[in-house]
């Protein structure tokens, strides 16, 4: 047979061409920002002029004695963990029941869990504002913490839900026949075979956490600050060179994160699913 | 132990009740009352959200932009998702991070960057005066092009992961057979790889939409004082001038003004659907 695509070879390459040359510029444009941040953060003058007129440790150094940042990124380790502690229990144990139950409400929670990925953040955090001093509360970590787990608990019943569909059942059965009760079949057999996808759900809501402006602007206030807040004030007031060392920093250990993330939960993997 | 799983939901669905869905309905009860108290009701916030057309144009404004910055989002992912799905598998891990890595980075991060590259001394403005295409500098921060470039390239993830699960799963022999009867390249994309596609463009630009009108950060540092969209109004209206209840009456007017926006999608997700 006629291999179909060799008579139109002209126009296959033309496609070819006008789709490599947009995804191209879209890479250049995705990895740009990133790359030009952690050079600008080694620069030696007070601007943050690129290229830099010369390169220097000095704004790393000044990281050590900014302790407002400190206080304020290690709030926000503290709310990433908690909230990626809870999202991972409640998110996993949800999504087993809605993986597993063909029932109209559970459905219907479904919809409520995925919700806060397409409502505007903002307008929920505000709303939780109100409502902690419609109660006669004030705000506080562990309110902050509970708002990012609404916000940050979709990205793990996605994941784990997308790991769910590829396990399959017979080896349930399989191990039910064998005599091994739900929970014991829950901890031998499923959450073994799930456990990237939990896994990569949890580092997608520890990032988000980590992260997150929307809820934390209503609901962090000056004893809870966190890190993004702190640095979005700092680059409104005045573009201080110690946000290009604390940005270059997080550039850092967000790619580390991340290829760790890829080599133990297999990151892109789970993603594409 | 299996017929009970249904109750494995229930501890989560507890959480949102308390602390998703009531807050959401304090809101609304909040929109609707005078002053700081809940009773008595009123409309009058929302006849003044709706009426103003300072408060219209914010919110057609924040639509807008959202709806430009998708399409921007949609122009280059779907080549990219397009590539990556044909990609070698270590390709497509390597493509995958790419497009990942921005969405991870923290968003004020990515941000400020975009501020280095577009300020006035700025990369950008180096190079087009270095190569003498332009005699002073561009204005690109603080305009909406800025806000619409810098939301492309942090929401490109939202749509490229969609649009390549879907590309994935296209039986091959559909394009090699859309080859064999006569149809060049384009015309097979056009007429089937991208029929095909359609329900994951569309849960891409759902997500992507819905992330780039409430990108708070993006919009106040690049867009500016000027330049105002609905969340920063929400916010100066709550904690600036400390209206709550007008702040809250925007809100569920922002909230309900994007959830048709993604009503909408879903509908013609659902026609694409029915055609394929």
């Amino acid at each position: 047979m006629r291999k179909p695509n060799s008579r139109f070879d002209c126009e296959a390459a033309s496609l070819q061409f006008v789709f490599r040359a947009l995804a191209a510029l879209a890479i250049v444009v995705l990895i740009a920002p990133s790359l030009i941040v952690i050079v600008t953060s080694f620069t030696a003058s007070q601007s943050l002029k690129f290229p830099p007129e010369g390169f220097s440790l000095r704004w790393y150094r000044a990281l050590f004695d900014a302790t407002q940042m400190q206080n304020a990124a290690w709030n926000s380790l503290v709310v990433a963990l908690w909230t990626t502690a809870i999202s991972s229990v409640l998110g996993t144990a949800a999504a087993l029941g809605i993986a597993r139950s063909k029932s109209a409400w559970v459905k219907g929670w479904d919809m409520v869990f995925m919700s806060p990925l397409v409502l505007p953040a903002l307008a929920f955090g505000f709303a939780a504002l109100i409502y902690i001093y419609q109660m006669g509360l004030r705000p506080s970590l562990g309110f902050l913490i509970l708002g990012h787990v609404v916000v940050c608990v979709p990205f793990v019943i996605r994941m784990t839900l997308a790991a769910l569909t590829q396990l399959d059942p017979a080896l349930l059965d399989a191990s039910e026949s064998l005599g091994a009760g739900g929970w014991m079949t829950f901890r031998r057999v499923t959450l073994p075979l799930i456990s990237r996808g939990v896994g990569a759900g949890a580092f997608l809501a520890f990032m988000a956490s980590f992260d997150n402006v929307p809820v934390s602007l209503f609901l962090a206030d000056e004893r809870t600050e966190v890190l993004p807040i702190h640095l979005w004030q700092q680059i409104e007031d005045n573009l201080d060179v110690r946000t290009a060392a604390a940005s270059g920093l997080i550039v850092v250990l967000t790619l580390a994160l991340m290829i760790l993330a890829e080599r133990f939960a297999g990151l892109t993997r789970q993603m594409r699913t | 132990m299996r017929l009970n799983q249904n109750q494995l939901v229930l501890p989560l669905a507890a959480l949102f009740a308390v602390s998703f869905i009531t807050p959401l309905c304090v809101l609304i009860a909040l929109s609707l009352s005078v002053g700081p108290e809940v009773r008595p009701t009123t409309v009058m916030h929302y006849i003044k959200a709706l009426g103003d057309p300072y408060n219209v144009s914010i919110l057609f404004g924040t639509l807008l932009l959202g709806l430009k910055a998708t399409l921007v989002c949609l122009g280059f992912g779907f080549p990219i998702a397009w590539l990556c799905a044909r990609a070698t598998p270590r390709w497509q891990s390597i493509l995958l991070m790419i497009v990942v890595l921005p969405i991870l980075t923290s968003v004020v991060v990515r941000t400020f960057s975009w501020i280095v590259i577009l300020g006035r001394q700025g990369v950008i403005n180096n190079i087009a005066m270095g190569l003498g295409l332009v005699s002073e500098p561009l204005k690109l921060l603080f305009t909406e092009f800025g806000v619409i470039l810098v939301l492309a390239q942090v929401q490109m993830p939202l749509m490229v992961l969609p649009i390549m699960t879907v590309l994935s799963r296209i039986d091959p022999n559909l394009e090699n057979a859309s080859r064999a009867l006569g149809a060049g390249e384009w015309r097979t994309l056009w007429r089937v790889t991208l029929p095909l596609s359609l329900p994951g463009v569309i849960a891409g630009c759902t997500l992507t939409f819905a992330a780039c009108v409430t990108a708070f950060v993006t919009h106040t540092l690049i867009g500016g004082a000027r330049l105002i969209y609905m969340p920063y109004h929400i916010y100066s209206q709550a904690i600036g001038a400390n209206n709550w209840p007008f702040a809250a009456a925007i809100s569920v007017v922002f909230m309900i003004a994007v959830m048709m926006v993604i009503a909408l999608l879903g509908r013609l997700s659902m026609m694409s659907r029915v055609d394929a």
